[in-house]
């Protein structure tokens, strides 16, 4: 009869491997940057090339670093909740615009609405690559230590805002003293 | 209101498959006739509860009920008749539901086509469909009703998602399913035959019309994926090794290694156990995809909205019917007897390596498609599993089953003397090395070493299955009449199997895909074709606006067709969509699918050429078309009268195999 038990065997390792994959997420990804030091760069702005954006001016603060792009389809749909989170002065934005067309960046910028303090023009895509993206749209939330505290990839909505971002975001703020507006 | 009544005919349902499941078995394990004549009207009743409540589901989506929340989820005032209808089964629920017809319309065929069995076996073959019945009914009510209400009513549907717009989407799931599912009837006979701890090779002769019925689906189902995979998701490809893609693919392995194995079975008497447990795993296979498609589980192009709490149901499903038949099989699988053996060269030898073959590259599939969840199980990191390796991985086990199969194709059952074996086989041969090497080099000028094998073993696989007929028509007596129908669909079979290889391994090998940025005026050259970008214009569609761009292709000057793709843009979702525009022929396809508009009017161009594609699609209806010809063999028609007849006669001059 051993030889006959094979079969429910394997389906018996398979149904434990199955119950253990449902309560796993498959799209999820850990970013192994997360709670290290961000990774630092300097590039020119997107509006006005003769200016830069760098890590340095994310530093004190409490901040996004949103990865976007006008072939990006995701990146439309997030669009309007990155304006409303700017207009409410949630928390600020820096853009970091991946292998893009500069001028129908900027043109989507003042179609759609600029959310962002500033954009970073990442033609070529190396500190994307430094950073780890390997699609758009991904949103970095930036400690005040210039530490990276977590990595959303795909369009950012109100629920993760709340369900994922919020928690954190608390949780950071009780070991540095955030200004107030950062958790609105 | 009607909606709720779609709901209680599925309760219904529920209560007289809960009936099918238990008093018939009852009934049978008791020899009280009383209980097992339950059995057919229980079919049936299901079976008219279960469509009233399918085509009251199509009802709410043709008369725009967005009150009801799938419909309002799925569809679309504006949307095409046709899609309306396509689009019950669209997503989740409605798809569930399609499944559950499809179960059910196979159980009544089963209860009216099983008159001539015995009342005990075919008590427990409806038993065992009712409790599968059962639990996915189950599995509809609790976790995903397709009935539920939208309170309040949507004014507008969300619409259907444009990639599934499409007239192959219309087709492709309701067969694929059919396939898919009516592998529960053999896995039922099995269950059944193990339930009364006996087989015989009668048996054998029952299951195979049934398996080969649902095979033929399957593989016309699968066919019609790949199809449609190829034209509608914009890149060209025919097969991704997705996830879902291999849910469909490994029951067909497995189906094919059953209708194989019952070949011997039903011959010969052997093989008993484990063509049992082949049907087991045909159907668990099949329950296996339907949970990996819609647990989330894994990543896949075509994962349905996902919900733990399905999937653990699924897998409750899929633990207690694979299980239970499982545990029936490895108490009673060793009192089958087996009788009869069989020399080392004989078509019994081959029939084995060709099943240990399949099931291997199965095996390997089912592997590598849930390696990712194993690794990400352990605790040992992320990864993914791509088709270099399955495409690896499925040639290893399938090169030598193709250099097999021609063989198997001319020995006879028990022993097969060797001196015959070479004679019958050097003009195959001959033929498969001179036109598989020829024919590439010919055509196109070079090739492979894989290329030429590829086409070697194609030409061989279609010069065997061709020998006899061929020979016989030569002979000019007639002969070619006698042919049986389970012949003639043996070798039709593996003929689209032939036809197969030879269109993987040429548009593998020879097909030119370019990218390309073009702007309306350019002209250019690709495999000997010229290809002018005429211009674009805008279009409208009924649910969609599009950029519609104009190409004229031209051979040697001479215009061959204008071709015109889109780039559709769906008005609901938004969401944009590449159609492409292929010129097919049987000798190749030129694709052309618009990619991004770069601005002052150039647009980036996917542009391809792509040789003897067409095979690859006509060899899976081919080989369906085997399929038919071989269920429909008079033997399984007569089976009332015959069945006391044996089957034991052997024909020297063409060995059957159906």
């Amino acid at each position: 009869m051993s030889r006959y038990l094979i079969p429910l065997m394997i389906l018996g390792v398979l149904a434990i491997f199955f119950a253990r994959g449902l309560t796993l997420n498959p799209g999820y990804v850990p970013s192994p940057l997360i709670g290290k030091e961000a990774p630092s760069f300097k590039l020119p702005r997107l509006k006005d090339p003769s200016l830069t954006l760098g890590s340095e001016d994310m530093l004190g603060k409490l901040s996004l670093l949103n990865v976007w792009a006008t072939w990006c389809v995701g990146c439309r749909q997030e669009h309007q909740y990155l304006n409303e989170l700017a207009q409410n002065n949630v928390i600020p934005i820096y853009g970091l615009n991946w292998k893009d067309d500069r001028v129908a960046a900027v043109n989507w910028l003042n179609t759609l609405g600029d959310p962002y303090v500033a954009s970073a023009f990442d033609g070529d895509g190396r500190v994307a690559i430094d950073w780890g993206v390997y699609g758009a749209p991904e949103t970095f939330l930036i400690g005040q230590d210039g530490s990276v505290i977590y990595k959303h990839i795909a369009p950012l909505t109100n629920e993760i805002w709340e369900m994922e971002f919020l928690p954190l975001i608390q949780k950071h703020c009780q070991k540095f003293s955030c200004s107030s507006g950062d958790l609105e | 209101m009607i909606p709720e009544l779609g709901q209680l005919s599925l309760v219904l349902a529920l209560c007289l498959a809960t009936v099918q499941a238990t008093l018939p078995l009852l009934g049978a394990a008791q020899g009280r006739a009383d209980l097992m004549a339950l059995a057919r009207p229980a079919a049936a009743g299901q079976f008219v509860f279960v469509i009233a409540a399918f085509l009251i589901l199509v009802q709410a989506f043709l008369v725009n009920d967005f009150s009801v929340l799938y419909v309002a989820t799925n569809s679309n005032s504006a949307l095409p008749v046709a899609y309306k209808v396509a689009a019950v089964w669209s997503a989740h629920e409605g798809s569930l539901l399609l499944w559950i017809a499809i179960l059910s319309g196979w159980t009544f065929a089963v209860a009216a086509g099983s008159r001539h069995l015995p009342d005990v076996f075919a008590s427990r073959v409806l038993g065992v469909l009712g409790i599968v019945s059962v639990g996915v009914m189950l599995f509809t009510l609790l976790t995903s009703n397709p009935f539920a209400r939208l309170q309040p009513a949507a004014f507008e549907g969300n619409d259907l998602n444009p990639l599934l717009q499409d007239p192959a989407l219309v087709m492709h799931p309701p067969i694929l399913y059919a396939g898919y599912v009516g592998l529960a009837v053999p896995f039922g006979f099995a269950v059944a035959a193990l339930l009364s701890a006996q087989l015989s090779q009668e048996w054998a002769r029952w299951t195979r019309p049934w398996t080969i019925g649902a095979w033929i689906f399957l593989t016309i189902g699968i066919a019609l994926g790949s199809w449609w995979a190829y034209y509608e998701l914009g890149w060209g490809g025919w097969w991704f090794w997705d996830p879902v893609e291999n849910a469909s693919f490994m029951p067909w392995l497995a189906a094919t290694a059953l209708i194989h194995s019952l070949a011997v079975t039903e011959r010969r008497g052997i093989f008993k156990s484990w063509t049992l447990l082949l049907a087991i795993t045909a159907f668990s296979l099949s329950l296996l995809g339907t949970f990996l498609v819609r647990s989330g589980i894994l990543i896949s192009v075509h994962a349905f909205a996902s919900d733990p709490a399905r999937g653990l149901f699924i897998l409750v499903l899929l633990s207690v019917i694979s299980g239970g038949a499982l545990i029936l099989y490895a108490i009673r699988a060793h009192r089958m007897n087996q009788d009869g053996g069989f020399q080392p060269l004989s078509r019994e030898s081959f029939l084995l390596l060709n099943n240990i073959l399949l099931m291997l590259a199965a095996g390997l599939i089912l592997i590598g498609t849930l390696y990712p969840l194993f690794v990400d199980a352990l605790g040992m990191g992320k990864l993914s599993v791509g088709p270099p390796y399955f495409n690896l991985v499925f040639l290893l086990p399938t090169l030598p089953l193709v250099f097999l199969m021609g063989v198997g194709m001319h020995s006879f059952w028990r022993t097969m003397p060797k001196s015959v074996l070479v004679k019958r086989l050097k003009i195959p041969i001959i033929l498969a090395l001179l036109f598989g090497i020829s024919f590439p080099l010919a055509v196109f000028g070079r090739a492979t070493i894989l290329t030429l094998v590829g086409c070697v073993a194609g030409m061989w696989v279609v010069a065997a299955a061709m020998l006899e007929p061929a020979q016989r028509l030569i002979k000019g007596d007639g002969s070619i009449l006698k042919i049986r129908r389970s012949q003639w669909g043996m070798m039709v079979a593996h003929l689209g199997v032939g036809i197969f290889i030879l269109g993987v391994t040429v548009t593998s090998s020879y097909s030119i895909e370019t990218d390309q940025a073009r702007a309306p005026g350019d002209s250019w050259e690709l495999a000997g074709y010229q290809f002018v970008f005429r211009s674009t214009r805008d279009v409208i569609g009924p649910n969609y606006q599009a950029v519609e761009g104009e190409f004229e292709v031209r051979k040697d000057g001479r215009l061959l067709t204008v071709l015109t793709p889109q780039k559709r843009v769906y008005r609901v979702q938004q969401s944009p969509m590449t159609e492409a525009a292929i010129q097919s022929g049987l000798r190749q396809d030129i694709f052309i699918a618009l990619g991004d508009s770069l601005g002052g009017g150039a647009w980036s161009l996917r542009v391809q050429y792509k040789p003897l594609i067409r095979f690859i699609w006509l060899g899976a209806l081919i080989m369906a078309l085997g399929g038919i010809l071989a269920a429909s063999d008079i033997r399984y028609r007569r089976q009332k009268q015959n069945q006391s007849q044996s089957s034991h006669d052997i024909d020297g001059s063409v060995a059957e195999i159906i």
